[in-house]
């Protein structure tokens, strides 16, 4: 399931642990804590995996199944970090009907990671996003700030081991 | 103040109800019952489902009646065409969901979506999904769910995080992709649950059951090596006939005996004869503490779910606990030792069934700290009083002209203190009524302590004992469980001693216990009515106190020793320790 435990471990440093035991101070009690607790956690570790939400759900006294379940209801909250090299695969209108949703799969199956997720090596994570505005290039996928596009699934291979090369 | 009433008309009916309450509600006291589905009383009132809609004049669109409050003038309509086809198509679209193998489900006769089917006139699902393959979870020792049943009603979520105050289920995902499961959809093994069992008795479909023992029961009673010996909670007679259409608070002892005997046992024993050691040696520990400086408040150890619940959320607590073993326990350890013994038995040879009200004892039976010294287990199988039902039925048997039985004497004598443990308050009455006979030198003291009585989720009273005020508490449900446990860590409640009982109730409302679909549970006092069956039972008892109880006597005096003596301990107590609450390894 994308949107369960993530693959690279827990690097949370005592700063920013710190840093958010801060803002679940100034809202504990409150209601309606849970939101803005979350997107202070997601703007100070970049992600919300477990250990921090069982940081948020001991220090607002809610249960983890809460948090948990306002975590995966909003797109915005992520369970998993960023890789070094964050790919997006366009699912837009044009994108799609140009086979995009196959360039998908073969990034999925190269890197055995799924939308939302990220590869146990920190190395890659992959979204599906809509439209980047490069219709004329489609089906058009991004890794960092490169663009290719006019993509077939057999060209996603050859294109991702160059970044695997550069580590 | 007077009750401020309103005047409404409801499909032509005037009606007069108190302000705030419910068009629902307002509804059945003019006899009209609107169709619900995630509603359930003072639990689940979020509206969500849509079944309960009703047309109010002068409304933008349907209400749903559940949680829609009443006001003066109103005019409702429950039954127009256009409410029909809403509750029609919004059911169809939950089933559309669902997957349908009614025939062979667990809940089968019994499940709430397939009577509003048949209430709202269902005759074909046009949008069927017959791709939809079942989800079982059954990692946890009492529970299996298949959320290919679950129709997102959050009836468990709901009962888990407000009665409860566990939260272990939540509702995760959005869209398509909602189900309900654990955060970071753990298996319920891996997480706090405490194995209450209360989310199945308030799922109205298939999801969640217990999971079912009595096929190994089954297969022991036709094992002619093994000598199958069962024993029935305090509260499971004052409930087992609600399984046969008898009305709630019906006492069956007699044909619940009965029907066990001619299930196959080879002796019928009772629980309540274990309860009544608990008291000895709990009384004995409670007495011990308070002379002795012990910890205190002392806190009752009968039931597992709130034992799991002090383990993993109030960990500081556990010195507290009394090491008595439950009942359930005691009883098993009795069995496999003093009776074992009397009858010439190797305890290997014993198999111990229980008959509880409770899903949290199957989690319970395999605790490693309950193994005996011999190596045995107490208890082999516990079965809640529905797979109890299901057996009978499947015997072929008609419960309801089964003769009244007794007994087996061995272990199957009790007193009224006993058959009150099943009740809210019941252990803390059972345990006064000892340790007054016993601090006093009297049996002249009282012997019915109201005070602790009645279904409310907490009650504390005093008592004047030799030489110390003894404050006691009495509370039910785990939400109501950490409020009192809040209170006594920031120094605001004193109590020397305690009595928790996970569900809300006590056992009368366990987990384990009859079903009944939410228009029952949410307008019957299921819990006052049992627990009065018991209260009757226990005031026309020749013994009422747990030391009067000959058994008890005869079993100290040739066997055990001294209550909370060396081979007491041995047998009927153990060590619980704090438990980790989460875990974050993959």
């Amino acid at each position: 399931m994308p949107n369960c435990k993530t693959a690279v471990p827990y690097k949370g440093t005592p700063e920013q642990e710190e840093k958010l035991r801060k803002v679940i101070e100034e809202h504990k009690g409150q209601p309606g804590a849970t939101m803005p607790v979350l997107q202070a956690a997601q703007g100070i570790f970049g992600y919300l995996p477990e250990e921090v939400q069982i940081m948020v759900a001991e220090g607002l006294d809610i249960p983890l199944s809460e948090v948990y379940g306002v975590a995966t209801f909003y797109s915005f909250f992520s369970l998993n970090p960023k890789g070094k090299y964050q790919i997006s695969v366009c699912l837009g209108t044009a994108c799609y009907v140009k086979g995009s949703a196959d360039v998908l799969s073969a990034v999925e199956q190269k890197l055995s990671v799924t939308p939302g997720g990220i590869t146990s090596d920190g190395l890659f994570s992959l979204d599906a996003c809509r439209c980047i505005g490069a219709c004329g290039l489609a089906p058009v996928m991004m890794i960092n700030d490169d663009v290719y596009g006019r993509l077939t699934p057999a060209q996603v291979g050859p294109i991702l081991d160059k970044y695997i090369k550069m580590g | 103040m007077e009750e401020k009433m309103v005047n409404l008309t409801i499909d032509n009916i005037p009606v007069t109800v108190p302000a705030g309450t419910t068009v629902l509600e307002a509804a059945r006291s003019a006899g009209i019952k609107i169709p619900s589905l995630c509603f359930l009383k003072d639990v689940n009132e979020i509206g969500a489902c849509r079944i309960c809609v009703v047309e109010v004049e002068g409304a933008r669109s349907l209400m749903a009646s559940c949680v829609y409050p009443v006001s003066e003038g109103m005019v409702v309509h429950t039954n127009t065409p256009k409410v029909r086809h809403s509750r029609q198509l919004t059911l169809e679209l939950i089933l559309s969901n669902h997957r349908m193998d009614c025939l062979t489900c667990s809940r089968n006769a019994q499940c709430e979506l397939r009577q509003l089917a048949a209430d709202l006139g269902i005759d074909a699902v046009r949008y069927a999904n017959d791709d939809l393959m079942p989800q079982i979870e059954d990692t946890a020792l009492h529970l299996v769910r298949d959320n290919s049943k679950c129709i997102l009603c959050r009836r468990c979520v709901a009962t888990c995080r407000k009665l409860q105050e566990v939260g272990v289920i939540g509702t995760n995902d959005r869209g398509f992709n909602t189900h309900i499961g654990c955060a970071f959809d753990r298996d319920l093994s891996e997480v706090d649950c405490v194995s209450c069992g209360q989310c199945i008795v308030a799922c109205p479909t298939g999801a969640l059951a217990e999971k079912d023992s009595t096929a190994e029961v089954l297969a022991a009673l036709h094992d002619p090596t093994k000598h199958v010996v069962v024993g029935p909670a305090p509260s499971v007679r004052v409930t087992l006939g609600e399984c046969f259409g008898m009305p709630v608070g019906s006492n069956v002892e007699g044909k619940m005996v009965s029907a066990l005997r001619r299930l196959g046992f080879d002796k019928v024993f009772d629980v309540d004869t274990a309860a009544d050691f608990t008291i000895m040696e709990e009384g004995t520990e409670f007495i011990h503490r308070l002379q002795e400086g012990g910890t205190l408040p002392l806190i009752t150890s009968c039931s597992p779910g709130w034992i799991r619940f002090c383990e993993q959320h109030y960990p500081e607590f556990v010195p507290n606990l009394s090491s008595c073993k439950s009942p359930q326990q005691m009883f098993g350890a009795l069995v496999k030792s003093y009776y074992a013994e009397k009858a010439g038995i190797d305890p290997k040879d014993i198999y111990v069934v229980s008959i509880m009200p409770c899903t949290a004892k199957k989690y319970e039976v395999k605790r490693p700290e309950q193994r005996m010294a011999n190596g045995c287990m107490p208890v082999d199988a516990s079965l809640t009083t529905r797979e109890l039902a299901r057996m009978i039925t499947q015997a072929g048997m008609m419960f309801d002209h089964l003769p009244d039985g007794e007994f087996d004497p061995m272990l199957g004598m009790s007193t009224g203190a006993a058959v009150i443990f099943g009740a809210t308050g019941g252990v803390m009455e059972a345990a006064l009524r000892t340790v007054v006979a016993k601090l006093t030198g009297s049996e002249m003291g009282p012997l019915e302590f109201t005070d602790v009585r009645g279904t409310k989720g907490i009650k504390e009273a005093s008592y004047e004992l030799p030489g110390k005020t003894v404050r006691v508490c009495v509370a039910s449900g785990l939400a109501n469980a950490k409020i009192v446990l809040d209170g006594v860590r920031s120094g605001k409640l004193h109590y020397d001693f305690i009595e928790f009982m996970a569900c809300p109730g006590g056992c009368v409302n366990g987990g384990g216990q009859p079903l009944h679909p939410s228009t029952v549970r949410s307008f019957t006092d299921l819990r006052g009515l049992r627990a009065k069956a018991l209260y009757k039972q226990d005031s026309g008892m020749e013994f009422r106190k747990s030391h009067e109880n000959p058994v008890v006597q005869e079993v100290y005096a040739t066997y055990l020793g001294e209550p909370g003596g060396h081979k007491a301990h041995e047998l009927l107590h153990c060590t619980y320790v704090p438990q980790k609450r989460y875990r974050t390894d993959t």
